[in-house]
């Protein structure tokens, strides 16, 4: 899906955490919101959940505008920094979560959720694991099943916090290339926010680097690693 | 150096075996002293002349109307809390806004103040006296010295139980789950029940049996406000004590009897859960 973000802001109180910024993403890429702490990359990711909503601005979805659907509406498929599984909930209940809240005409049989979780756990190479419940799962493990959760609900857009932000470096890599995987393998337009440039350039069709609540360089990371736009870009990259 | 070595024989966490004794005989002749002699003293007055005469007591009208009274007062009383609390721990944990501290003062109210004191208040408000109290009085809607008096003065009392367990356990628990659920398509009343009911629920366990077992015990704010009318609005602590003053020893002790095996009937349901939810329990403050 093709995602507009057409002069979006917010504000916290007084602070403004996003001054008007513009950004087109294409259907099916792979993009980084890249940017320090406090440069507005979650509050972006989180107004395009449907999680907060802009104070001026307008989101479109494959040019249609979706600003005021409401988080159940947008179906984004979302995974949280430290991924908020459902602690009294089984792997197979956390995944099964989003069909079993469809309404009675949608939702799918039994045997049907019993199957797709199946395929999920297959696709995030954890099979096994079904019966466990989170607090039996490593960093690794949770992750994953995170993400197998939120594309349980056949998502138009995967939006990921950080996703490997609580993880150790070793776990790091391979994940990235897992959740590369899992981008080539459902064609799903995905945003995901890091802090890390590495991660961000590796992984990332396009990069959008962000300070201060604004966008300071949209490109592909050759692009950017070539010809950063603004010191700050050059700076950030450099570290 | 020689002083310290034998102190290193130990685990650091550890103390030496006459201190260890020491602290654990002190902790259980308080206890004992405190606890466990008056409990057994109630049982043993209320048998004194016999089962019969202790059961036969119990049988008389004024005890049988105490004790549903109270029953009735907790079972009314004690959801409503719940349901007040889990709404007041939702606010304050959920969202930022004006004047949160001054709410969770407000919930600390009924702690601070003296239950005669509410009680008072209670008479004062709602008094034949008052503009309000005349007015459902001439409606014949009494509320002091009646029934609704003393479901009042029994939620003020138990008031901040609910929302004082709930509180930090929210706070602590923040609000991705509920976030996730909302992202899944989850409708509100969904996620409510779904997931952060089944978060909070040991919590809540917790409030409700505290808050049972004040309201089913409470005595000042109620003696003000039920007028302790005599099988009428004497709840089982204040037909306790009435027929304590009048000397019918037998027959108030069995009534007190009952009203501590309830207490304890509340701890033994308590504990009899945490047993058999004892892996649920460690999984939760695991994670």
């Amino acid at each position: 899906m093709h995602i507009d973000i057409d002069e979006i802001s917010k504000e916290f109180g007084a602070t403004a955490a996003l001054h008007p910024v513009s950004l087109s993403v294409p259907s099916g890429a792979l993009v980084a919101l890249l940017g320090p702490s406090g440069s507005g990359k979650t509050t972006l990711l989180r107004i395009l959940g449907g999680l907060e909503f802009p104070n001026a601005g307008r989101v479109l979805f494959d040019g249609q505008d979706a600003t005021n659907l409401t988080v159940q509406q947008r179906r984004a498929g979302f995974v949280f920094q430290s991924y908020a599984l459902f602690r009294h909930m089984s792997v197979f209940d956390n995944i099964a979560y989003g069909l079993n809240a469809r309404p009675r005409a949608s939702r799918p049989p039994k045997a049907e959720i019993a199957r797709r979780v199946a395929n999920l756990l297959a696709l995030i190479q954890l099979p096994d694991i079904g019966a466990r419940y989170p607090s039996q799962l490593s960093g690794g493990q949770r992750q994953r099943v995170a993400l197998a959760r939120a594309l349980a609900i056949e998502p138009r857009m995967l939006l990921l916090d950080e996703p490997f932000g609580a993880l150790d470096a070793k776990v790091r890599k391979e994940l990235r290339q897992g959740l590369r995987d899992i981008h080539d393998t459902t064609g799903l337009t995905t945003l995901f926010v890091t802090h890390d440039q590495d991660e961000a350039m590796e992984l990332a069709d396009l990069v959008v680097v962000m300070s201060m609540g604004r966008i300071e360089q949209i490109g592909k990371p050759a692009d950017i690693r070539a010809r950063p736009a603004t010191p700050f870009v050059r700076e950030f990259i450099a570290a | 150096m020689s002083d310290a070595a034998p102190a290193l024989r130990h685990p650091v966490t550890t103390e030496r075996p006459l201190t260890r004794w020491l602290l654990i005989g002190l902790v259980i002749t308080v206890l004992s002293i405190l606890l466990f002699a008056p409990l057994i003293a109630v049982f043993v007055e209320a048998l004194r002349d016999g089962l019969g005469a202790a059961v036969a007591s119990l049988g008389a009208p004024e005890a049988r109307s105490a004790i549903r009274l109270t029953l009735t007062v907790a079972a009314i009383s004690v959801p409503l809390n719940a349901a007040f609390g889990i709404a007041a721990a939702w606010l304050v944990a959920k969202y930022d806004f004006r004047g949160k501290t001054l709410l969770l003062t407000l919930i600390d109210i009924p702690f601070s103040v003296s239950p005669v004191v509410a009680g008072l208040c209670l008479v004062l408000t709602f008094g034949a006296h008052s503009a309000l109290g005349g007015w459902l009085v001439a409606q014949g809607h009494p509320i002091v010295f009646a029934f609704p008096g003393i479901v009042l003065a029994s939620m003020f009392v138990t008031f901040p139980f609910v929302a004082r367990e709930l509180i930090p356990v929210m706070v602590e628990q923040g609000r991705a789950e509920e976030e996730a659920a909302l992202t899944l398509g989850a409708s509100g009343w969904r996620v409510f029940r779904s997931v952060t009911l089944p978060n909070i629920r040991w919590a809540l366990l917790y409030g409700v049996l505290l808050s049972n077992a004040r309201a089913m015990g409470e005595f000042g704010a109620v003696a003000v406000v039920s007028g302790k009318i005599r099988g009428v609005t004497a709840t089982m602590p204040i037909t306790i004590e009435m027929l304590y003053n009048e000397y019918l020893s037998t027959a108030a002790f069995a009534l007190a009897a009952v009203l501590t095996l309830l207490a304890l009937v509340t701890l033994g349901l308590k504990t009899l859960l945490e047993i058999r939810h004892a892996d649920a329990l460690a999984a939760a403050r695991r994670h």
